[in-house]
């Protein structure tokens, strides 16, 4: 897409439909010809691996919408059929669930990548900013999807989200009814859920549509964080991306593999195996490890309405991180000091995740304040002033001259 | 990248402040678990257990008869049917064997074209019947304590074990917290430590994760379950041989995963190694 087109139609059929719909060209620029950093590195190929995981869950969910059924009644045992009863159901099923999981592991290390190159900085921010609409569309997704089984979690689960509208001054009360359909979580709740999680990962894959044509009009990053200057910088997409993708999305496969066959019940609640009782609250309501630190974060401001704010907020502040960073320079290697900064947020992240899994209670709140205190410390004030007052080390002149310097040291 | 805290001061004292909230939360669960020590929970060594495991045909035979003989007369199973004992990864009774199992209950079925319901012999295809019509008259009978259905019993419960132990479980491929959990429930009843009373019908059970107290009497004792094949009739017997039966119950197609992941996860190995020798290959001449 950037750039001059190079593909020729070889035959008359591909030269009359070129003529028409050139769908052809839009391919082999886009996923051939395309012009990529020769010096990516493997955590690069987390793009592939996200694209290859929505259709896993594309596909696995059409699969399994054929044999669920969304009523209260009757989904728990549904699930249950499918486990038990339909051919390889219980594969589908899990291929899902774990599939989920492995999506978020995956989106983590594709921000995270983001964050510690620098990717967000301009001429990208746009990019950045429809990544982080999918990120946010994917946790509405995956929460609304751990609903329909309709276990004890999903139940629990679904009460107290819902309930943080009700924090909304004046109109909350209204708003959580509206969106329970009634005056508790119930079989209308269950449907809109039901309807809007089959719906959201088709919006998901438009927004990963318009995040890749912003990728190619801008071009990918790179571990130097120099923008391509060259010819060559670059090599074609294909064979070289296509190949290393290959590669990282296989051994992604085992990791995945390696949950779905062997513990797959491992990033599950065992509650969740318990069919939904309005009548009976489990000990502890926690979602799914994906949302615990901003679990932690919601459950760490003493006032509800703080909660929900800070909770929000945690994410919110994602979307102006491009224009929070004052540094020139895009990639922590040539950044010492924020380089350090990031991976103390990386601990703060983890250390939040263990907190919201937690009782909050204790010792576990305290540390949980500190940690949220760090979150938003980082994004609205170390990032700004770092970057005013650290001194980076020499910037490389080109993608080409960091790769000869490198080779040379070898 | 390792080198996180080295260089500066400022990364030490940074450092020592994480660590310091790290130590914080470490410590934190004396304080935060409730009155001394948790439920006696120890794990057990089981035939299903880990990537090659299967289950033992014997003992998930000897369990359902503790199962049909003991737990029956108050738990249900709504979730499984006779034929499923004859299921692949599965006890493996004979066809036979289970038409005969299925004969021995009455399952009332219709309407029947006089529009009038019916008794009749069950069928395989059959659910295991409940012993009680519903949840109200299981509660009514129990002094209001749910016997709880037995289906998914293998998964649906699992002991806390705090800390970062859960940690490791995806290394040691730790998936077996329901059926340990059922074995020491049900040689957790002993006498209940000086100063622990249960009131009226409720039981003490060191193992309970529910509280001090449990409303299921002791449903074990050594030799009331008949066994066929010379297995020793002790309580721990019968705990093992029913704890394995309600994992299968929970996970009926254990066997089926298991193996299938080992071909896939070989197949994945073989092509992940290809897949780095030939990229390898396209960029040994491009420096990168």
């Amino acid at each position: 897409m950037s750039g001059h087109s190079t593909y020729t139609p070889s035959n008359g059929f591909t030269r009359w439909l070129d003529a028409r719909l050139p769908i052809i060209r839009l391919s082999y620029d886009s996923f051939v010809a395309y012009p990529t950093p020769r010096n990516l590195n493997y955590w690069w190929t987390f793009g592939g691996i996200l694209s290859m995981m929505l259709a896993v869950q594309l596909i696995t969910g059409i699969v399994l919408v054929m044999h669920y059924t969304p009523n209260t009644l009757m989904a728990f045992a549904s699930v249950e059929h499918i486990m038990r009863d339909v051919n390889w159901g219980w594969l589908i099923r899990y291929m899902h669930a774990n599939g989920a999981s492995m999506f978020f592991v995956a989106v983590y290390i594709h921000i995270l990548r983001g964050m510690y190159y620098g990717s967000y900085k301009a001429p990208r921010e746009i990019l950045w900013i429809l990544g982080v609409v999918i990120y946010l569309l994917m946790m509405a997704t995956a929460f609304m999807g751990y609903v329909l089984p309709w276990g004890q979690m999903s139940f629990w689960g679904a009460t107290v989200i819902t309930n943080l509208f009700s924090a909304i001054p004046l109109i909350g009360d209204p708003i959580v009814i509206w969106l329970w359909g009634g005056f508790s979580v119930d079989n209308p709740t269950l449907n809109r859920f039901f309807s809007l999680h089959y719906l959201l990962p088709f919006v998901i894959a438009a927004v990963v549509v318009l995040h890749v044509w912003a990728l190619h009009v801008v071009g990918q990053n790179n571990p130097t964080g120099v923008e391509v200057k060259s010819e060559q910088d670059t090599v074609a997409f294909t064979p070289y991306a296509t190949l290393k993708d290959a590669f990282g999305m296989s051994a992604f496969l085992v990791l995945f593999c390696w949950f779905l066959f062997y513990t797959p019940n491992y990033m599950g609640h065992p509650d969740n195996y318990i069919p939904a009782n309005p009548m009976v609250t489990p000990a502890h309501i926690v979602p799914e490890w994906y949302f615990l630190p901003f679990y932690a974060i919601l459950r760490s401001i003493p006032d509800k309405l703080g909660g929900v704010i800070a909770m929000f907020g945690a994410i919110a502040v994602l979307f102006v991180l491009p224009w929070l960073d004052t540094s020139k320079v895009k990639s922590s290697t040539y950044r010492p000091l924020y380089k350090q900064f990031f991976w103390i947020l990386v601990v703060v992240g983890l250390g939040l995740g263990y907190l919201g899994s937690q009782p909050a209670e204790g010792g576990y709140v305290i540390a949980s304040r500190i940690l949220t205190a760090w979150y938003f410390f980082h994004f609205l004030v170390i990032l700004p002033v770092v970057g005013l007052i650290e001194k980076p080390k020499p910037v490389p002149e080109s993608i080409t001259a960091a790769v000869l310097a490198k080779n040379a040291a070898h | 990248m390792t080198m996180i805290l080295s260089g500066s001061k400022l990364g030490r004292v940074l450092g020592a402040a994480v660590l310091a909230v790290g130590l914080g939360f470490a410590a934190a669960p004396a304080s935060a678990s409730d009155a001394g020590h948790g439920p006696k929970v120890e794990m057990q060594s089981w035939s299903f257990a880990g990537p090659f495991g299967r289950f033992d045909k014997g003992q998930l035979q000897r369990g359902y008869k503790v199962y049909k003989e003991v737990c029956a007369a108050c738990h249900s199973m709504q979730l499984v049917a006779y034929r499923n004992l004859t299921d692949e990864g599965g006890p493996s009774f004979t066809v036979d064997q289970v038409k005969a199992l299925a004969a021995e209950i009455k399952v009332k079925d219709g309407p029947n074209d006089a529009g009038e319901m019916f008794e009749r012999n069950g069928r395989p295809s059959d659910r295991f019947p409940s012993p009680f019509a519903n949840d109200e008259a299981a509660r009514a009978a129990f002094g209001g304590a749910l016997p709880p259905d037995l289906s998914l019993i293998g998964k649906n419960r699992a002991a806390h074990r705090g800390g970062v132990s859960f940690l490791g479980d995806p290394f040691t491929l730790y998936a077996e917290a329901g059926p340990d959990y059922v074995y020491n429930l049900m040689t957790g009843y002993v006498d209940a430590p000086a100063g622990t009373t249960c009131d009226g019908a409720l039981q003490y059970n060191q193992s309970f994760i529910g509280g001090t107290c449990i409303a299921m009497p002791n449903p074990l004792a050594e030799g009331m379950v008949t066994y066929d094949d010379g297995t020793k009739t002790t309580v721990e017997q019968y705990a093992r041989d029913v704890a394995a039966f309600l994992m299968w119950t929970a996970e009926p197609k254990l066997e089926a995963r298991k193996s299938t992941g080992l071909k896939v996860i070989l197949f994945l190995i073989v092509l992940t190694g290809l897949l780095y020798l030939s990229k390898r290959k396209l960029w040994a001449n491009v420096a990168h």
